[in-house]
């Protein structure tokens, strides 16, 4: 009981009058150090946003180099200094943009500011409990992704540059101090906002897990939990398994970083430094140590977007989610599967040939829970009875990113193809589509469906709408042209490609993708400003249920406080998808099954 | 100044965009909520097959434009190549269709369905047959491209026919080496601690009988028209990769852990020439592995040449032995006391 104790501040009551307490919060608790699932949530959320706003602007200062190589920009001498010496993005400030951006969108923005915001967000809310297993775990899992992000934030301030060698950070290159600049402190800090960020990671998962096996309404059997909250079941799962493992890789590189061990270098002569001592280790091994966490981190960011998306789009089709269990078995097969594929982005590291076709056989395995889930979302819309909320675009524009992506996926996982496409922009265009942009369009959908919950105001529908049409064909013509430079071989991380007589037959595509580029960045500043003007100003919720859903979370106040109900947590009788059933729009999860009623589920 | 002015102007743009939204938004309290949803279905269902149809447009004109200027157009320049070109359309008609299909599916249905107070939603909550349909479609699918992908792939990584030529590439901060053994057909040992920049880059033991006739070259390869080569890759420094878009293969050079791959060219660099109109084309390599600041820039080239040509660069070549130890070099004694500028000349090879 001693979390209740911590989540009240004073002695704590019976489960039932929990909603009853006066709080005596200050604004240090209420907005700072805040136990509040709601809140923490929110604070995920604005931090991510923080973190998607930079990592954008580095997307479009390096786009703007891409598209304009030979142009020179007075402006950014003033941002930048010495990295754009002359107005010219210098490769070092190229590079250390580029590792940036993937590394902040990967982990801070789409695990931390998705994950993060939404299983605290509404797994207590729509499970029924008053809080997580242990609010206090909570608050300190934000305080030290709040702690990263600090760190993070400060390597690009030192004076050699921020890392510069891929968000994937490969050894020696990231192991070598004299490899490159960004090598030297700017690593050291990446490595620790790492490590603190994987603590955060798993102080969160351990949570979500705790609370939603513990801490479940009366009524409300696993197979009556929303698929959201199933999504960010396998998320949490995926989380703690394999950070760890990222983790103690992290650890060795420090460690042939500082201390002169070799676990991953190797017979190794540094231009102007000469031959290293270090011999017998492994630069391969840092690889796998790296994809065992990198492969499930893509499942990572793509469950909870799939599993927001199987509940908006079903509320808004006005019609049950088709398969609720095949939708939970192929999530479960994904999970499965995201831990047996990691090798499928090491299959030009010189891999066993024979262990390179059991992981062609397991990656193409994945595309069938996939499509199970394509074909699910489809048959939901057939004969529904859609309310185009922007909640429900950005779900159906996660629907057509995913195929997209997704299909693509079956290209690269086959080995035989990927020795042609691995590491050119064909899979730049596959994973931003499937991972990048499909997930961000699930955490759209996410924010415009529950922002009434989350603030007790409307988001502005038509900038919803602007928005949404804007970033879907923005997004296309950014990363659908990419593919055909994929096929001409023009690799990633290239600072310019006009020295090459084979890729320099797209300078003209380049400023094409660099501008859309910069459109689309400028209206999700739009969203922006709707998200923080509608949270002050914003229409007013006057309704409990504003999309007449089923889940619990409508069935709080308005505004609900620190409890989340008031009195009694409502008991669940039924699955969350009963919409259309026997005529009626739809019937809550609270509602007990009714003598005539017919059998589902 | 200009900058000041289009920030200026895009703040506009955003408060006249603002502006807009908000009055829509008092418009829509004045409809009413149903009847404003209403006209936002409209809106957004007609918008989505508008989409559908635009978008299939767009893939039309970008296939259009870009097709021309991706490898396929061009066609492979080795025998692994073709097969992966063979296997790339097969895998773009299978993802094609269902592409296709599911798109239109997706936009069709959200554009048909949308909100009708007179439609009753059909109650389906779940049917077994239809997802083990697609369950079992998929898989069938896969197999046949998992079959054909492994069969090509034991292949590429598979041996090389026995007449292959072998050389080694190293890869450094920002180049490429290449190692030919020599008329011995063996390469010398080597251990990275005897490398030397200007004499012996890649680290050659010199007390190794089979080292003495190795050649060294940078920047250039030259391979023959129609024989296997295979490669051995290795890297002095961190991981490169050697990347050969023209040949539709890559491979890492990993320090410390060799790593090979094996290729047949079919063009000459000369009737590439001609095949493409393009007087400057090269067989490029170009480094596939982010590797440092120059990474960009890590430029290599392949010669492919016939073989009689090959033999005549051959001829040329002299054993780096002999650039590292020039006074052994039988043929640089004359020349010594002929005219000593010539020798540094060929040291600096």
């Amino acid at each position: 009981m001693s979390h209740e104790a911590v989540l009240h501040g004073h002695e704590s009551h019976g489960h039932d009058d929990h909603g009853h307490h006066e709080h005596h919060d200050t604004f240090l608790t209420k907005y700072v150090f805040s136990q509040d699932h709601k809140m923490i949530a929110k604070q995920f959320l604005i931090t991510g946003m923080v973190w998607a706003v930079l990592g954008g602007l580095m997307s479009v200062l390096f786009r703007l180099q891409l598209g304009y190589p030979d142009a020179s920009f007075p402006w950014l001498e003033s941002i930048l200094g010495k990295w754009a010496k002359g107005g010219q993005i210098t490769p070092e400030a190229y590079y250390a943009l580029v590792t940036t951006h993937g590394t902040v969108l990967v982990f801070f923005v789409l695990t931390a500011g998705l994950s993060g915001t939404f299983a605290n967000f509404l797994i207590p809310l729509q499970i029924g409990a008053r809080d997580m297993a242990s609010p206090f775990l909570n608050m300190l899992s934000y305080w030290f992704f709040f702690t990263a992000s600090i760190v993070m934030l400060s390597s690009l301030f030192v004076e050699t540059g921020p890392f510069s060698g891929g968000w994937t950070a490969y050894p020696p290159l990231s192991a070598l101090h004299d490899a490159s600049p960004g090598s030297k402190t700017g690593m050291d800090l990446w490595i620790i906002a790492m490590a603190l960020f994987v603590v955060s990671s798993l102080l969160g998962g351990l949570n979500y897990i705790a609370t939603i096996l513990n801490m479940r309404t009366k009524g409300m059997s696993m197979t009556r939990l929303p698929l959201t909250i199933w999504a960010l079941f396998f998320t949490a799962v995926l989380g703690v398994l394999s950070f760890p493992v990222l983790l103690s890789g992290m650890i060795l590189l420090i460690f042939d970083r500082n201390f002169g061990t070799s676990f991953y270098l190797s017979d190794i002569y540094v231009n102007g430094v000469g031959a290293l001592s270090n011999e017998g280790g492994s630069a391969i091994l840092f690889q796998h140590l790296f994809w065992f966490l990198g492969h499930p981190e893509v499942y990572i960011i793509l469950l909870p977007a799939m599993g927001m998306v199987s509940e908006i789009m079903s509320v808004n089709s006005r019609k049950p989610i088709f398969g609720y269990m095949a939708m939970l078995g192929s999530l479960f097969a994904i999970a499965i599967l995201a831990f047996l594929v990691w090798a499928h982005h090491m299959f030009v590291t010189g891999l066993n040939p024979f262990l390179g076709s059991v992981f062609v056989l397991l990656t193409l395995l994945i595309a069938v829970p996939s499509a199970i889930k394509v074909f699910n979302w489809l048959t939901t819309l057939w004969r529904g009875n859609i309310r185009f909320t922007p909640g429900m675009l950005f779900a159906i524009g996660f629907v057509s990113l995913f195929i997209s992506g997704g299909l693509t996926g079956i290209w690269l996982g086959n080995a035989a193809l990927d020795i042609y496409l691995h590491d050119s922009y064909f899979v730049v265009a596959h994973f931003h589509i499937v991972m990048g942009v499909a997930s961000m369009f699930g955490m759209f959908a996410g924010v415009y469906h529950w922002f009434p919950k989350m603030y007790g105001r409307y988001l502005n529908n038509s900038l919803g709408y602007i928005h949404f049409w804007i970033t879907l064909a923005g997004a296309y013509m950014i990363f659908w042209p990419m593919h055909y430079q994929g096929l001409a071989g023009m690799p990633r991380r290239y600072f310019d490609f006009s020295i090459w007589e084979s890729f320099k037959q797209f300078a003209e595509l380049n400023r094409f993708i660099s501008t859309v580029a910069m459109i689309v960045f400028a209206v999700q500043i739009l969203f922006l400003i709707n998200f923080f003007y509608s949270i002050f100003k914003g229409r007013k919720v006057t309704v409990l249920n504003p999309w007449e859903s089923n889940t619990l979370e409508w069935t709080t106040p308005i505004r609900p406080g620190h409890g989340n109900w008031p009195g009694e947590i409502p008991e669940v009788h039924r699955w969350p998808y009963d919409y259309g059933k026997d005529g009626h729009d739809f019937i809550p999860q609270t509602t007990p099954v009714g003598a005539d009623e017919t059998e589902t589920h | 100044m200009s900058l000041y002015l289009s920030v200026a102007i895009i703040v506009f743009i955003f408060v006249v965009i603002f502006q807009i939204a908000k009055a829509s938004e008092y418009v829509s309290i004045l409809k009413g909520e149903e009847a404003s949803r209403q006209q936002n279905n409209k809106i957004n269902g007609f918008l989505m097959v508008a989409f559908l149809v635009l978008g299939f447009i767009g893939i039309y004109v970008c296939n259009k434009a870009y097709y021309g200027k991706t490898q396929l157009a061009q066609g492979a320049a080795s025998v692994q190549g073709e097969k992966v070109d063979e296997m790339l359309f097969v895998t773009l008609i299978i993802t094609g269709i269902v592409f296709v299909i599911t798109q239109v599916l997706l936009f069709w249905f959200a554009y048909k369905y949308q909100e009708d107070k007179n439609r009753k939603v059909f109650f389906f909550a779940h049917s077994t047959k239809l997802e083990l349909i697609w369950t079992a479609i998929p898989a069938i699918a896969l197999t046949v491209l998992v079959v054909f992908g492994l069969r090509n792939w034991f292949f590429f990584t598979g041996e090389p026919p026995k007449n292959a030529m072998v050389v080694e590439v190293t890869g450094k901060q920002f180049g490429w080496i290449f190692r030919y053994p020599g008329k011995d057909a063996v390469f010398g040992k080597k251990y990275y601690k005897n490398i030397d920049p200007a004499t012996n880059s890649v680290g050659i033991i010199w007390d190794d009988t089979y080292s003495k006739d190795d050649i060294l070259t940078e920047q250039t390869m030259y391979v023959v028209k129609g024989k296997p080569v295979k490669l051995i890759l290795g890297s002095r420094d961190v991981i490169h990769d050697v990347g050969l878009t023209h040949f539709r293969l890559k491979m890492d050079a990993v320090p410390g852990i060799p790593t090979t791959m094996w290729f047949t060219p079919i063009y000459t660099t000369k009737e590439m020439r001609e095949k493409t109109g393009n007087p400057n084309f090269a067989y490029e390599i170009s480094c596939d592995q982010m590797c440092g600041n120059g990474h960009y820039s890590m430029k290599g080239v392949i010669e492919v040449v016939d073989q009689e040509e090959y033999d005549l660069w051959m001829a040329k070549q002299k054993p780096q032995y002999f650039t590292a130890f020039p006074e052994k070099d039988p043929s640089a004694v004359p020349v010594v006391k002929a005219d000593s500028t010539t020798k540094v000349t060929t040291a600096k090879m």
